[in-house]
Formats: structure tokens, C-alpha cells, sequence
């Protein structure tokens, strides 16, 4: 240990004697002109000054544009929240009876709210899912969740939107979002989902 | 001879070349009867011998397995049972007085050759050898080829004691978490065999060239016809979307019929075929008017079609000639709201038609014999669905609940006896392939 530490201090020692016996004489310094140090001062009090009043102005700006960002970033929150609640509106599921494609009361209620929506988007497109409850044929059951789609498409074309605006796809009883095996679980299952496919909904409609 | 006798005699001989496939007979033709006598019910004791070598005791329990399986043959000398003792004490070697104490019928003498195995079929009763056969065996012991050409002397060892060809080498297919799974008929050697997705409905093709099942795909279902080589299949046909599902080859293998459905019910198709290529455009086989047909069968014949129809309002099953004409329900109306019949399977002999019925809310497999329209019902303990016939039309592969979780069960219709076949919950949508020449 101690042998490491020696080498690399000669060699320091040997390059201080080095240098030193390499030194450049002295030359004298020039006179003080007291007329040029006065103007430096001045230039840069000048130039502090400049610089405080821009930082100034640029901290009120900071601030002001930080004002006004944060009033529009709540507006577009509250504008997004509001695209929210359509969308999810939009998009809310409706159920379905056992081994049934028609449409209840209150499923049809749901799709007029959707139908005003989708009036009031007209680059809104979307995708209809028809999913059925685990019980029967699986294979049946992907024909019964494709007629739940189609039922529901019906009903928007019937009341003026248009056929292409739309598409279906059955899911049958392959994705079920309640995993049990009673009729809590299945009523959930049997349903039809909403998926957006083109476009967006505005605030407010 | 005459040319054209010799030229009968040459076809006669193509036509069972491909049964000899795997064996030769090595005894003299004369005195050789096929089957021993035995009554009605009784099933005939069969001593399965010791095989001497490495691998002999596989080949040993393979074949005990595939005999017991086929619920023809009684097995003498399970391991374990008294009679194994004695059976080991034979060994290798004959004894038609230690196999008449045991109750054998039949005892099979088994040797490794240098090509495969040898067996001598002995008849127990006359004392002497019924049949010898050498079956060729691949020279991979434990693999799935080496299986499957051990299950193929188990079926002709089966049709020289019994007159009838076992099921052992087969394979079945099935759906488990979305992929289409295969498995050997004795529960072996389960391999996945598509990508992850959503894949449902396997259905052979005929000649065991590959199989058809339909996927999820961007917006819709498509039909996939596929190999055993691993490549990813091709689609059938180019509708983009809509609903395309069920898919069933012809016994022919030159229909597949399928459902197709878009916003106005779904109907039964069928594509012209040439192996897994389709050789022209769909006919279509129902109008149903809305209504939904699916999950067609054939008969064995293919001149006949049974498939689920929901137009009486809930789901039945149907039968109809293969262009859809003079269609007409096939199980016996009944007034109630909980009738509910679908997924037919035709036995492969044409007499029955298997599928599954609700019965007080749950679902068992039943069975509707085409000629009185008598129906059986085959299961009772738990949820069964999705019979599928094996080549024997005498067991059907099933789903079931009855262990808690959805397995494959396999049911010999004449005796009820069923076993398990899958270990690994979710197994459904099974398909028990047609007899196979070949691996696949």
C-alpha cells in the first residue's frame, strides 16, 4: 500500500522542480487607467439594470401567461370532463333478457340519448358488440349476441342514422364481464357494448 | 387367371392396402377367421403379455389401455390385480393352462423385432395361434409417432380379438383459452396448435389433412383452414367482416359447411373443397329469414345435413339433404319455454345423431336415433355439452362440469362408462378426428 502512494508524489515532486525550473521572468504591469475602470462600472450597473428591469418583465409575463394558461387548462378540463360524461353516456351499456334480441323500455330510452348524440356529432361512427351469458352453445350463442347487435343497429337506421355509421360484431358468451355463475352475473353479461371507431363527441351534446 | 379376374383381385388388394399399412400377416392364410366367439354382453378376458426390453413395459400399458378403452375386451393382468402375477410368470412365453385359469379368451405374446413388434393373437380356448402380425414402430421410443403406431396395432389387435377396429389412434381437438389444443385419445401428449386469440369450433378434415376452426379477427369472425406443419392457416373465402363460424367438412372432404351471418340471422354455406382449398364460391344452403342456423353435421353419407335452428324462437335441431332442401325438425316438439337443443354430431355409423338438450335448467348430452326417432340420455352428473363421435360410433368425447371445472370426458354410449381426458380445466368444443392413417 504505502509503495502506490510514494510513486505518484515523486512524480509530483519532480514536476513542481520541473515547472519552477521552467518559469518565464516577470514583466511589469501596466498602468491603471482610473477613466476606463470608472466606465466598466458604469456599464455594468447599466447593463444590472437593464437586466433586473427585462427580468422583472419577464416574471410578470411568466406569471401572466401562467395565469392565463392555468385558466385555460381548467376550462379545457372542465370542457374534457364534460366530453366525458357524453362519451361515457354514449358509450353506456344496454342488457338484455335470456335468449332475447329484443329491445326493453329501457334499453330503447338509452338509445334515443345516444341517437341525439350521435345527431349532434356527425363524424361520430361506432361499433356495436353483441355478447350473450355463458349458459347454452357457445356456437348459438355467437349467432344470438350477433343478432343483439344487429337489433340494436336497427333501431339507430330506424330512427335516421346512417347504415354506414355503424358496424356490428358478436362476441358471444368469450367475453363476459361478470365471472360468476348465477343470474347476477349473467343478467350483466347479457348486453351490448358501444365502442367509438371514428371521431369524438363535443362537450355539451 | 383371367386379366380381368387378376384385375379384380389386384383392386380388391389395393383397396385394403391401406388398412395393412403397418402390419403383415405372417401366417398362412388358411384356418385364419377373424374374431373369436363369444356371447352377447360378456366382453372376452384378454391377457396383454410382458414385452421384454427397454420401452416393452410402455408398449405393454399402452396396448392394456387402448383395449380396456374401447370397452370391448375385459383386460386380465392390470398391474396390481392378482392376475398380474401370473401374467408376469408367463412372461414372454405360452401357457394356455395358467391363461384359461385366468378366464382369458384371448393373450397376446408381444417381442421387439428389429422393424417394430410382433404379436401372436392366441386362442385361448383351441389352444393355438389365431393371427401373427409384425406392426412396424418408428425408431423414436416415447415419442408421439412411436405412440401413435403403438395405438395402431392396440386397434388392429382389437379388430382381429373382436371384429371391431379400436379407437386408440386417433386425436381429438378441442378449444382451451382461446387456441385449438390437440391430444392423443388416451389423454397424452396435449399441444397447442394456433397463436393466441379467440379460436373456436375445431372440425377435421376428413382425410386428417389439417382442420378448420373460426377466429376473431379486426371485426368479425373469419373460418381458418390449417395444417399440422405449425404454419399459421389461410382464411377461407375474402368477406371482409360479418360473422363466419362452425365450420364442418363433408365425410367426403369435398364440402365445408359453415354459418355466416351478418345483419339479418345467420345461415348455413358451403364451400366446394379440394383438401384445405376451396375450389370455388359458397352456395348457400339456408334462408333462414332472420332466423339463426348454425353448427351443421353430415351424415356419413354427406348427403344429409343436422344443425341448429333458433326459427321455432328457441334453438332445435334439424336435418335437411345437403343443398338444404326438405329440412324438417328432428327432435320432437315439445311445448315449454326451457326446450333448448343444439350442437348435433351424426354417428359416424348414420344412425344416431348426439347432441345436447336442457333438462330442468342444465344441460346434458343426449342421443336421437334417426330410424324411430328414439332419444337416449347419456349424462347426468353435472353440465354436458358439445358431443363429438369417435370412428366406432360407440363413445363420444364431451365437456363436463361434473369435477367442478369444464373438462373433456370420454363416453362409451353402450355401457355409460365414462373417463376423463383433459387435466386442465376449460377444455370445450371438442372434435374426435376420423381414423388416421398417419400422425398428424
Amino acid at each position: 500500500m504505502n509503495g502506490r502512494r510514494i510513486l505518484p508524489a515523486a512524480i509530483l515532486a519532480l514536476a513542481a522542480v520541473a515547472a519552477c525550473s521552467k518559469k518565464a521572468p516577470e514583466t511589469a504591469p501596466p498602468p491603471v487607467n482610473q477613466d476606463s475602470i470608472a466606465k466598466a462600472h458604469a456599464a455594468d450597473s447599466a447593463a444590472k439594470a437593464a437586466a433586473a428591469t427585462a427580468a422583472a418583465a419577464s416574471a410578470k409575463a411568466d406569471s401572466m401567461a401562467a395565469a392565463a394558461a392555468k385558466r385555460a387548462q381548467d376550462s379545457l378540463a372542465a370542457l374534457e370532463s364534460q366530453k366525458t360524461k357524453v362519451r361515457d353516456e354514449f358509450k353506456s351499456k344496454i342488457y338484455f333478457d335470456y335468449d332475447q334480441s329484443t329491445l326493453t323500455d329501457s334499453a330503447k330510452a338509452k338509445l334515443d340519448r345516444k341517437i341525439r348524440i350521435l345527431n349532434a356529432n356527425p363524424t361520430l361512427a361506432v361499433e356495436i358488440e353483441g355478447h350473450t351469458d355463458e349458459r347454452g352453445s357457445a356456437e348459438y350463442n355467437m349467432a344470438l349476441g350477433q343478432r343483439r347487435a344487429a337489433s340494436v343497429k336497427r333501431y339507430l337506421v330506424q330512427h335516421g342514422i346512417a347504415d354506414s355509421r355503424i358496424t356490428i360484431i358478436s362476441y358471444g358468451e368469450e367475453r363476459p364481464v361478470a365471472p360468476g355463475h348465477d343470474e347476477d352475473s349473467w343478467k350483466q353479461n347479457r348486453r351490448a357494448e358501444f365502442v367509438i371507431t371514428f371521431g369524438d363527441v363535443q362537450p355539451g351534446t | 387367371m383371367r386379366p380381368s379376374l387378376a384385375l379384380a383381385a389386384f383392386a380388391f388388394g389395393a383397396l385394403l392396402a391401406p388398412l395393412a399399412l403397418r402390419a403383415q400377416d405372417t401366417t398362412p392364410p388358411r384356418g385364419v377367421h377373424l374374431g373369436l366367439h363369444y356371447q352377447g354382453d360378456v366382453k372376452p378376458g384378454v391377457v396383454v403379455g410382458v414385452v421384454r426390453g427397454p420401452w416393452g413395459d410402455s408398449v405393454q400399458a399402452i396396448i392394456q389401455r387402448d383395449l380396456d378403452n374401447g370397452d370391448r375386451v375385459a383386460i386380465i393382468g392390470y398391474p396390481g390385480t392378482p392376475a398380474a402375477q401370473a401374467v408376469a410368470q408367463v412372461s414372454t412365453g405360452v401357457n394356455y393352462v395358467i391363461w384359461k385359469s385366468l378366464g382369458a379368451a384371448a393373450a397376446l405374446q408381444m417381442s421387439f423385432t428389429a422393424a417394430g413388434l410382433h404379436v401372436a393373437v392366441h386362442d385361448v380356448a383351441a389352444g393355438t395361434v389365431l393371427q401373427a402380425r409384425d406392426f412396424a414402430l418408428p425408431s423414436t421410443p416415447g415419442s408421439a409417432d412411436w405412440r401413435f403406431a403403438v395405438h395402431a396395432a392396440s386397434d388392429e389387435l382389437e379388430r382381429i380379438i373382436t371384429g371391431t377396429r379400436g379407437i386408440a389412434s386417433t386425436r381429438i381437438l378441442f378449444v382451451r383459452g382461446g387456441r385449438i389444443v390437440i391430444i392423443d385419445s388416451d389423454g397424452w401428449g396435449e399441444r397447442v396448435l394456433t397463436e393466441p386469440g379467440t379460436a373456436l369450433s375445431p372440425a377435421w378434415q376428413p382425410q386428417g389433412k389439417g382442420f378448420a376452426y373460426s377466429t376473431l379477427v379486426a371485426h368479425g369472425w373469419r373460418i381458418m383452414l390449417r395444417d399440422f406443419s405449425g404454419v399459421p392457416g389461410h382464411a377461407l373465402g375474402t368477406t371482409p367482416g360479418g360473422l363466419n363460424m362452425s365450420p364442418a367438412f363433408s365425410p367426403d372432404g369435398a364440402w365445408l359447411a359453415y354459418a355466416h351471418g351478418e345483419e339479418d340471422g345467420v345461415d348455413l354455406w358451403e364451400a366446394p373443397m379440394s383438401g384445405l382449398i376451396a375450389t370455388g364460391p359458397p352456395r348457400r344452403v339456408t334462408v333462414g329469414r332472420g332466423t339463426d342456423n348454425v353448427s351443421p353435421s353430415w351424415s356419413p353419407d354427406a348427403r344429409r345435413l343436422v344443425f341448429t335452428s333458433g326459427r321455432l324462437g328457441h334453438p332445435e335441431i334439424y336435418v335437411a339433404d345437403a343443398d338444404g332442401s326438405n329440412s324438417e325438425m328432428l327432435t320432437p316438439f315439445s311445448f315449454g319455454e326451457e326446450v333448448y337443443r343444439s350442437n348435433p354430431d351424426w354417428s359416424p355409423d348414420g344412425l344416431q345423431v348426439a347432441y345436447q338438450a336442457q333438462l330442468s335448467g342444465v344441460f346434458q348430452v343426449m342421443s336421437i336415433a334417426l330410424r324411430d326417432r328414439s332419444i337416449r340420455q347419456l349424462t347426468s352428473e353435472g353440465r354436458n355439452e358439445d358431443p363429438s363421435w369417435a370412428p366406432d360410433a360407440r363413445h363420444l368425447v364431451f365437456s363436463s362440469t361434473r369435477t367442478g371445472a369444464r373438462e373433456l370426458f370420454v363416453l362409451d354410449v353402450e355401457s355409460g362408462r365414462a373417463r376423463q381426458l383433459t387435466h386442465g380445466a376449460g377444455a370445450r368444443l371438442p372434435a374426435w378426428s376420423p381414423p388416421l392413417a398417419v400422425a398428424p
